[in-house]
């Protein structure tokens, strides 16, 4: 009898642990999986009004003067670095594929981290595009970043 | 439980194809000059009113701006982007007309191209050089120029420094603000004005120069005339002796003033300005442009318009205008006859075509004749070579085959035009007797 007790009681322990296990990762996946959809299309919303005009529909960018957004080490890189240039605009020299881009890209601090992030990771899943999301908490580390 | 899993297994599928469907893929001699070409099957595929046959006079492969011709059929192209470490091409026309590469110059890139009195003139983006030609119209000297003029200056947009010479002895030089309408910061959305825009001292203006006289300075210039935010298409008008520019308009009305503007009316507007200049003259850039569908001159958002109210300032208008952002890159007055008597001392206009519409479609990779009587546009204007897209979508798309830029008019009275894209030199003929 005890020994059946001690039987239950482990195999309640590790089938507890076990759901544990499983129910955890299930549970993580689907917030990031719908974080992600969600985030894509605010994102698609804030790229509308506020880049197209420049890094055009199909992020393909204008030649010599506006960068494209299509698997670049910029987009695809480091969040952080990514999501100060829209906190603080860009204006340096760069050379992508040979060719190099000449108009400012103003500072769009006035955007929430939220609407930052969605936009960024709109744009790191877009055009071609896969990368992992850019989260609130990460532009709001960069803002803070000096 | 259930119903969390099914949306776990539902969502990343819708998740995927959302992420397919928003990935749009990225589409990823003889020095005779016969006149007696024939024009390319296709035309070049070019579209042309009837008579007129085009040609691929020759393929660069670099980004071909601005270029002249010589009287003997010589072909000089500045390039924007080195080849080969060149930033000006030579190119020599066989019987055919076809031309092939015969040797490259100068190690800058740039726009501005002109030949006057026995020189060749070209611009990087921040000096004027000028080379002795022979006899034949070659440079005698590559490797050692003259500089004319230094030191002015370029920002990261605008850059490109255009010129053109009169008959008196002065070079008239383009410098092109390095902003887009001189607010506080540039392009940011409902970013103001500078009062009393700053950047007009020495950018946003055509400054002449002496064409003779090396290494002048903006202190050896005279601001010709000034609010004009960027030309790069201009011409000297011989009938009259005036400077002609074709004005680049302001970008973003919409993106910066999405309470004020449109989408739609900011694809249009500000209207892409031809201004017949003189000495003094300003054409009011940053604080107004032209609105070519109310025809008045409207302040500029940046310093309290609304889209309706009219500028209040003594500025020049336009002598014609066209649609907005179709950048007009090339302009030339055409004195040859070749072309039919209507096309005498009329203008021609390279309109190298969108990138600011979106998202309305992009338009106007074409070249644009504008009648001319007695010295002003006279009547409507017309397209006159089109199809450099290659397609109406690749236009619309912004992804165009070629860029019309560069105009010249051979010894004959053909019409040369460049692109930009690929390099390609077209060559326009009036085939029919």
């Amino acid at each position: 009898m005890k020994k059946i007790f001690i039987l239950t009681l482990l195999i309640s322990i590790s089938a507890t642990y076990l759901f544990a296990q499983a129910k955890k990762p299930v549970k993580k996946r689907a917030t990031a999986v719908r974080g992600l959809t969600a985030s894509i299309a605010s994102g698609k919303k804030v790229y509308t009004l506020y880049c197209l005009s420049c890094h055009q529909m199909d992020g393909g960018g204008v030649q010599n003067m506006n960068p494209p957004l299509i698997k670049t080490t910029y987009v695809l890189g480091d969040k952080g670095k990514l999501a100060k240039i829209v906190l603080k605009g860009f204006s340096d020299n760069v050379e992508i594929n040979g060719d190099t881009y000449s108009n400012v890209m103003p500072s769009l601090s006035i955007l929430k981290d939220q609407e930052i992030a969605d936009v960024l990771t709109y744009v790191r899943n877009s055009f071609g595009n896969k990368a992992s999301a850019v989260t609130a908490a990460d532009v709001k580390k960069a803002r803070a970043a000096k | 439980m259930k119903k969390k899993l099914m949306f776990t297994s539902i969502v990343p599928l819708l998740a995927l194809a959302g992420i397919f469907v928003l990935c749009s893929p990225k589409k990823s001699s003889g020095l005779e000059n016969t006149g007696t070409a024939a024009p390319d099957a296709n035309n070049a595929g070019l579209k042309l009113p009837a008579g007129f046959g085009a040609e691929v006079t020759a393929e660069t492969g670099a980004q071909a701006r601005h270029i002249v011709v010589t009287a003997n059929g010589l072909i000089y192209v500045k390039l924007a982007k080195l080849k080969n470490g060149k930033g000006i091409l030579v190119l020599q026309q066989d019987a055919n007309g076809k031309a092939t590469v015969k040797s490259s110059f100068g190690n800058y890139g740039g726009t501005g191209i002109y030949i006057k009195n026995g020189y060749l003139y070209a611009s990087s983006n921040q000096e004027v050089f000028r080379y002795k030609l022979n006899a034949n119209n070659e440079v005698i000297n590559p490797n050692a120029p003259e500089k004319i003029i230094t030191g002015l200056k370029m920002g990261r947009e605008h850059e490109t420094k255009s010129l053109v010479l009169d008959n008196n002895g002065n070079i008239y030089v383009n410098i092109g603000a390095y902003s887009n309408s001189c607010q506080e910061h540039d392009r940011q959305p409902h970013s103001m004005g500078i009062k009393g825009c700053p950047i007009l001292d020495s950018a946003g203006g055509i400054w002449q120069f002496r064409a003779d006289k090396p290494n002048q300075t903006y202190k050896d210039g005279v601001r010709y005339t000034t609010g004009l935010r960027n030309v790069v298409g201009l011409d000297w008008n011989t009938q009259l002796n005036q400077l002609f520019v074709m004005q680049h308009g302001r970008d973003q009305l919409s993106t910066i003033f999405p309470e004020l503007y449109t989408d739609k009316q900011s694809a249009l507007l500000p209207a892409e300005c031809m201004y017949a200049l003189k000495k003094g003259d300003n054409a009011g850039w940053p604080y107004m442009y032209y609105d070519e569908l109310q025809h008045k001159k409207i302040m500029m958002p940046e310093y309290g318009g609304d889209g309706k109210k009219e500028a209040v300032g003594n500025f020049i208008d336009p002598v014609a205008a066209y649609p907005g952002h179709l950048a007009p890159n090339g302009l030339l007055f055409y004195t040859g006859n070749m072309f039919p008597e209507r096309y005498k001392n009329g203008a021609f206009i390279a309109f190298h075509s969108s990138w600011n519409r979106s998202p309305e479609p992009q338009a106007g990779a074409f070249v644009v004749f504008q009648p001319f009587k007695n010295g002003k546009p006279d009547g409507e204007w017309e397209i006159f070579a089109d199809n450099f897209a290659g397609s109406a979508e690749k236009e619309a798309a912004g992804h165009q085959d070629h860029k019309p830029c560069g105009l010249a008019q051979g010894a004959d009275g053909s019409l040369y035009v460049t692109d930009d894209v690929k390099g390609t030199v077209y060559r326009i003929t009036y085939n029919k007797k």
